[in-house]
């Protein structure tokens, strides 16, 4: 509309973008402008078309009508490799990279220094440990990637992308496994880019990220573009408006005042609980209807805590108590014969099975609880899966979708819908909102705490303090790997919480 | 890089077999049997080289033995029926099994098919083909023939080191350097490891796909090229089942079925391995060579199983070893 009046052409236009998946209109006519030198968030709704429209711009995915003008010149772009070769990298949203391939290679992959042919290894490694360091990530990279945390993976993924990153970065959900200091490298590094005249796309569902680092705001919603706004003239009211189509009913971000429930009995108990050089012994106590809170930083030993508790992984000291009975918690199987249920962090990998359909993915905990003499009726699994597609808002509420056509953040609602559609009586949600838009992650909120109402007893983990302090009756911080502090009641806020992570540093000791 | 492990396995394999056949016949540590196992074995060592790449890209290239059996026919057919000079039948016959490859990895690619119904495919028309050809078997006595037979290094101790063989050692070699230290290499693991996030890494996924099944087919157009040296004859059943046994000689050289890990050097002592047992029966003398079979089919199901208990443990300590960042 306003192009007219540009001073020159923008460093990436779309224009007129459309694309359907079959009878889903997943982008209608949407237009999208970067200059140099930006960083421009889209946002938008899970299942809005985000993901979609960076695939039809860097040629994953072939559009069904528009064009992508590249500082003014028409380009034409029908693969992800075309992309890179005009000065386009991206983070998709699904990249773990090769888990199978070294660190430096997987940064350098199609791109590796070479002599007569061969590739340099040795000068590809010192590239690579160079580059990782500006994320202030220091670890071997002759070492395959799978050996490392999502974390490290993610960063790694971003590190390639800035380095190939010419002209236009983009960055789908880029900080959805990352934590606080991670993501303030990240924004040093976006802001490094811009300023060289690179044109950043941030995709994420953080509205406080936008509002740090983001110029400008481009806005979807059902697949049509709602608007493009400089971000200091749009209130986050206005935002949220824009992104939902309505109001959000309440800000979530308050620690509800009623919250002093009353603890309820021992539901699971974890004493000495530990396993040599995974996590320190601690001490655990679950009990129906109160939600406990693990915080700490990435590594500090959270998912650990998790997978102990849920027998994924062995403990070799201490004893576990349900019901005030021993248990040996030695497989997740046994962990689901005593009523737990753990949605993990990990879901891509240890999570969705993407040729199965959204009811298949829902039941398939329940079923397997159930044991297969027992198998549920299709009208069972029917109604099961509509009222979890109801209750999460899981979109296209099409219940025999192959779930791997769904959007990121409506896979990650259908992992949550797996394990509440087992009842269980303790469950572990390892970062339950990542990746979920701001609509539904206080759905999801109010959720866990009806839940808690109903008897239940939680552990989540999260990265997000202030969703912590919101829905938690005690919290408990980590660091090393060891548990080092309880809050419970009024002394759970933000600051304490950052205060404990702080005073223990105790790091030169154990480092290394 | 880490791929140390299963290949250590292989070698340990290896030397231990080696010293079992040593201690029962004395004579069995000499140039002149180490020797014969490079010759006797190295047209699947070739065929097996181009296998190891296919199957760490993540796919399977059941024509090599076919292909192998059409190009000792073609060859043969040229020579002595039409009178081609060796040479130019050979170049024509490379060209053709290239073209025959890059086919089967252009279908692969653009209809999306599994890689074992194309070939499985390919292996039919290949034989199908040769038969056509020519359903008996076809002496070839050109100079150059007797030449290379001829032609050996000669070891002390007695061995005599093939043309053959110094074939086999130099593809083995080339495709070690190939593998594991170019980018085509790196690209072949990052096949194996995943297709989808090797295309959106911007690898040309469908031009990768073409060049390794090319690389698999060429290389048993001259593994065929060997047998018929080896056979000094051509004819239409000859190579049957070899893509079985080379396939074996992969596996238990320590690449993962699955794609995504391996080495030559591992496939070279699988096929060395194979041909160990094969010598230890004709040494024998009393027992069938169908034990060959047996044994490499007791060795492979082994080695199978290693690999997955070594998946499983790399699972279960698996990705969260390192990462842990400081604040
Ligand atoms: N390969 C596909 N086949 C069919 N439908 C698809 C495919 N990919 C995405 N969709 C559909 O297109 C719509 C837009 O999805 P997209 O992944 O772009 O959402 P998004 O905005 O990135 O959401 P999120 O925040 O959850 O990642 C969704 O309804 C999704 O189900
Ligand atoms: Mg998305």
């Amino acid at each position: 509309m306003n192009a007219a009046s540009d001073p020159g052409p923008a460093l990436l236009e779309v224009r007129g973008l459309s694309k359907s998946f079959g009878t889903l209109r997943a982008l209608q006519e949407v237009d999208f402008t970067l200059q140099a030198g930006e960083i421009h968030a889209l946002l938008g709704e899970n299942g809005a078309g985000k993901s979609t429209l960076i695939k039809a711009v860097t040629g994953v995915f072939p559009r069904d009508a528009g064009i992508v003008r590249l500082s003014g010149t028409e380009v034409a772009l029908r693969s992800a490799k075309a992309a890179v070769d005009a000065g386009i990298a991206t983070v998709y949203q699904e990249v773990n990279l090769l888990l199978n391939l070294s660190v430096a290679q997987n940064l350098y992959l199609g791109r590796q220094p070479t002599r007569f042919g061969l590739v340099r290894e040795a000068e590809m490694r010192r590239n690579a440990t160079a580059l990782l360091a500006e994320f202030d990530l220091h670890i071997d990279v002759a070492e395959p990637l799978g050996t490392y945390s999502v974390a490290v993976q993610h960063i790694a993924a971003i590190a390639r992308a800035v380095d190939q990153s010419a002209r236009v970065l983009i960055l789908d959900e880029p900080t959805a496994s990352l934590d606080r200091h991670e993501v303030e490298i990240l924004f040093a590094v976006m802001r490094k880019l811009a300023t060289r005249g690179i044109g950043v796309v941030f995709v994420t569902h953080f509205l406080d990220q936008v509002y740090e680092i983001c110029d400008r705001i481009t806005v979807l919603r059902n697949g049509r573009l709602i608007g493009e706004r400089k971000t200091d003239e749009l209130p986050r009211i206005e935002l949220i408006r824009m992104m939902l189509g309505r109001e959000l009913a309440e800000t979530t971000s308050e620690r509800a005042a009623a919250q002093v429930r009353q603890a309820g009995e021992l539901c699971a108990r974890f004493e000495g609980y530990g396993k040599t050089g995974y996590v320190a012994p601690f001490d655990l106590a679950l009990r129906r209807g109160e939600v406990v809170g693990l915080a700490g930083l990435l590594g500090s030993g959270r998912t650990e805590t998790a997978r102990l508790v849920f027998g994924a992984e062995r403990a070799d000291s201490g004893g576990a108590t349900v019901d005030g009975k021993p248990v040996r918690l030695q497989s997740p199987r046994d962990a689901v014969a005593h009523g737990f249920g753990y949605c993990p962090e990990e879901r891509k990998t240890e999570g969705i099975i993407a040729d199965l359909t959204v009811r298949e993915n829902i039941v398939l905990a329940l079923q397997a609880k159930r044991g297969l003499a027992k198998p549920l009726s299709r009208s069972e699994q029917d109604e099961i899966a509509m009222r979890f597609i109801r209750l999460l808002d899981i979109r296209p509420p099409e219940p025999e979708r192959p779930i791997g056509l769904l959007s990121g953040g409506n896979q990650q609602k259908v992992l949550l819908a797996r394990w509440l559609a087992t009842a269980p009586r303790v469950l572990v949600l390892d970062e339950p909102t990542r990746g979920i838009d701001v609509g539904a992650h206080a759905e999801i909120i109010r959720l866990i705490r009806e839940l808690c109402d109903d008897g239940l007893a939680l552990l989540v983990i999260s990265s997000e303090l202030d969703e912590i302090v919101t829905y938690s009756d005690r919290v408990i911080v980590l660091r090393d790997r060891s548990h080092i502090d309880e809050l419970e009641g009024e002394a759970i806020d933000i600051s304490n919480i950052l205060a404990a992570i702080a005073a223990s540093s105790t790091i030169g000791a154990e480092a290394g | 890089m880490r791929r140390l492990p299963p290949v250590a396995i292989t070698a340990i394999v290896f030397v231990v077999g080696f010293a079992l056949c040593t201690a029962q016949f004395p004579n069995f540590a000499s140039t002149r049997v180490a020797a014969n196992l490079l010759t006797d074995n190295a047209f699947l060592g070739i065929v097996a080289t181009g296998m190891t790449f296919v199957i760490i890209s993540g796919g399977i290239d059941l024509s090599v033995g076919s292909v192998i059996g059409f190009t000792t026919v073609f060859v043969a057919l040229a020579i002595e029926r039409l009178g081609v000079p060796p040479l130019v039948a050979f170049a024509a016959i490379l060209m053709l099994c290239a073209a025959f490859g890059a086919a089967m990895g252009a279908i692969i690619h653009v209809f999306d098919m599994p890689p074992f119904i194309v070939t499985l495919a390919g292996m039919f028309l290949a034989r199908g083909a040769s038969f056509l050809m020519s359903t008996e078997s076809t002496p070839i006595s050109a100079p150059l023939y007797s030449t290379v037979s001829d032609f050996a290094l000669r070891l002390p101790g007695g061995g005599r080191l093939t043309a053959i063989a110094l074939i086999m050692l130099a593809v083995v070699a080339a495709g070690a350097v190939l593998l594991h230290f170019t980018r085509f290499g790196a690209n072949v693991y990052a096949l194996g490891g995943s297709r989808a996030t090797t295309a959106l890494m911007g690898i040309p996924v469908g031009s990768m796909t073409v060049r390794i099944y090319m690389l698999s087919s060429v290389l048993a157009g001259l593994a065929g090229i060997v047998f018929s040296f080896y056979t000094a004859a051509g004819y239409s059943l000859s190579a049957v089942g070899v893509e079985l046994d080379s396939i074996a000689a992969v596996v238990i050289g320590g690449t993962l079925l699955t794609g995504g890990q391996g080495s030559v050097v591992g496939t070279l002592l699988g096929v060395m391995i194979q041909g160990l047992i094969q010598t230890y029966i004709n040494f024998d003398g009393t027992l069938s060579s169908w034990w060959t079979k047996i044994v490499t089919g007791i060795l492979l199901f082994a080695f199978i199983a290693l690999q997955q208990a070594m998946l499983g443990i790399a699972r279960r300590a698996g990705p969260r070893k390192a990462g842990v960042l400081k604040p």
